[in-house]
């Protein structure tokens, strides 16, 4: 037991003041950063919902008007449930398929050597690490015959005309997706190499001897519910960055894209909250997606408790 | 060593060759689909661009050449903000972001860690909770704050935020619980080292793969930030911006694109690849429990 710990034992009869008093050095070291961490991050979400019952454009005070917001945004406003759709679609294909290649490809390279591995994690990590370098995709499906993916159709024959990749509204979503793909390879993905190598290798004997057959047995009887903890922080991460697609969007296919077609709530959001200063609005927007992600996340988590059983 | 690596490779269970020759395929495939669009910028970004203009496009590049490069530096002169001033805003606000993260959150971590006070599980489980969310959503309130604060249209805008970020702290702590021996800072204690001494002294030294690990998760979210929303002022704006002005010219401006590529990448991935064991080392402290 530490020595705060026991001060904090002799303290506790005492009142609340004097038991911060007592504790003044741990106060001193958290909350520079915690007050930093309240204002930037539980504040917005506090102001995000209270806001979103009213109407407010920064100049004037805002003025309550109930549930306005909501009822606005799910039967008045077509670009939001156009938007509300494309973030699920994306949210469902990119989280789980993100996730899934994340812990594949963990898996995979786990039986190789040190360098091997260290070498071929620096690959598949690199395009998260690189930010704005998904950019390069529109030069590989550029609209006209120099784009990369143009060129080589056009040269197979596949193609006589080149395909507006990134304005036609039948290939927006798909391009998106392979972008978003290629770069969600993140911080899940090192939790999961992490986690992998920290399982004991004895369960495996042990596995063995108990009947385990093969590869598939083996990772679903023994390695994922070793490593679940792991697989609990990978899905927190997942989740909310599945959610939080927008700026990519933005940036592949502009802003707002031919037909809204991969219109995300994330550049609605910025759309009523950064260009019409609709801050009511774009709160209550801002709103729904936070609930999304903190619901989802409550879903899965339950989900994952039950791997191996 | 070496006996115990091939003992390692003979005993690997439940591995069949056919099986592993499916595997490595399937890796390789991915493999190329990931560093494949990497390496054609890189390539690209010493490309002519007359080499641009070709049909059918080629991955390889004939005339190798630094024009791009140079290009960066002068094809932004109608906008009066020469390529440097944004190289440089964004290397001082990672910079200086990431060295304010790590050492606020290594004290928040500590205290959290090894004291315990009134508060301190409130403040975690806060702090857990914050990592479901992405920061995007509350870009907009924030924007609200920040108007009441002054902070809009300064470097604060992006650093001060960028101190409080919550899955530096969630790292940080996670890895203290699990690798920081109590009973070490105890006989510190006895011995009279204060609380300050033990942090800077004694834990940090210990927690270094941490400490590394919010430095390159720190840098990669610092040196890709995009400044649109709270900085209006072009001298204040950052590579990313700049990068999807540029590659906004399409392929005409494809070279400067790669260029400007090249330079975001380069520097986060070189920090990585020298910090990578530490990092793994400080994921596998990651685990969530429930």
């Amino acid at each position: 037991m530490s020595a705060v710990s026991l001060k904090l034992k002799r303290g506790n009869k005492k009142s609340l003041g004097h038991r911060i008093k007592k504790n003044a050095i741990s106060y001193v070291l958290s909350l520079p950063y915690f007050i930093i961490f309240f204002i930037f991050t539980v504040c917005p979400v506090l102001i995000s919902i209270f806001l979103s019952f009213t109407t407010f454009n920064v100049l004037e005070a805002p003025v309550f008007i109930g549930i306005e917001n909501y009822a606005r945004m799910f039967l008045d406003d077509d670009v939001f449930i156009i938007a509300i759709k494309n973030t699920f679609i994306l949210a469902a294909i990119t989280g789980p398929v993100s996730y899934g290649l994340s812990l594949a490809v963990a898996w995979l390279i786990n039986d190789l050597n040190r360098v091997m591995r260290a070498f071929i994690t620096v690959i598949f990590f690199a395009p998260s690490l690189s930010g704005n370098v998904l950019l390069i995709w529109t030069v590989l499906f550029s609209s006209d015959a120099y784009g990369y993916a143009n060129g080589m159709l056009m040269n197979l024959g596949i193609i006589n005309q080149p395909i507006r990749w990134l304005q036609d509204p039948q290939y927006m979503m798909t391009i998106v997706i392979i972008v978003v793909l290629w770069s969600s390879l993140g911080t899940s993905f090192l939790s999961f190499i992490a986690g992998l190598q920290g399982i004991n290798r004895s369960y495996y004997e042990a596995g063995a001897i108990d009947g385990i057959r093969n590869r598939w047995q083996e990772l679903w009887y023994i390695t994922l519910p070793a490593m679940r903890p792991q697989l609990m922080f990978g899905a927190v991460m997942s989740i909310s960055s599945a959610f939080s697609i927008g700026d990519v969007v933005t940036g592949l296919v502009g802003f707002p894209s031919t037909d809204y077609a991969v219109h995300t709530i994330i550049n609605h959001l910025q759309d009523y909250g950064g260009i019409r200063y609709e801050m009511g609005y774009a709160s209550a927007i801002a709103t729904v997606l936070f609930l999304a992600m903190v619901i989802t996340n409550r879903v899965v988590r339950n989900l994952l408790s039950k791997v191996g059983e | 060593m070496t006996t115990v690596k091939t003992a390692k490779r003979t005993k690997r269970l439940n591995r069949s060759f056919m099986g592993n020759l499916g595997v490595y395929t399937v890796l390789f495939i991915l493999a190329a689909f990931m560093i494949l669009p990497l390496i054609y910028t890189i390539v690209s970004s010493v490309k002519p661009l007359e080499e641009f203009w070709v049909f059918p496009p080629r991955f390889t590049v004939q005339n190798p050449t630094t024009e791009n490069y140079k290009d960066l530096f002068t094809i932004l002169t109608d906008s009066m903000v020469p390529f440097s001033r944004y190289l440089f805003n964004t290397a001082f606000i990672s910079i200086v972001g990431t060295g304010g993260h790590v050492i606020l959150s290594s004290m928040c971590a500590f205290a959290l860690s090894k004291h315990k006070f009134p508060g301190a599980k409130l403040m975690f489980s806060t702090v857990v909770l914050a990592l479901m969310f992405n920061t995007t959503v509350t870009r907009i309130p924030n924007f609200i704050i920040m108007s009441n604060l002054g902070m809009l249209d300064t470097y604060a805008s992006l650093i001060v935020p960028a101190f409080g970020s919550s899955l530096g702290l969630y790292l940080m702590k996670q890895f203290m619980d699990q690798m920081v021996n109590d009973s070490v800072l105890e006989s510190a204690r006895m011995d009279g080292a204060g609380e300050w001494r033990i942090l800077w002294r004694m834990v940090m030294p210990m927690v270094k793969p941490a400490w590394l690990t919010l430095i390159i998760f720190s840098f990669r979210d610092l040196w890709n930030i995009g400044s649109t929303t709270f900085i209006q002022s072009e001298q204040l704006k950052t590579l990313n911006y700049v990068m999807s002005q540029i590659s906004a010219g399409g392929v005409a401006r494809a070279g400067a694109t790669a260029a400007a590529g090249v330079i975001m990448m380069i520097v986060p991935v070189t920090v990585f690849i020298i910090t990578q064991s530490n990092v793994v080392e400080t994921m596998g402290t990651s685990g969530m429990k429930e």
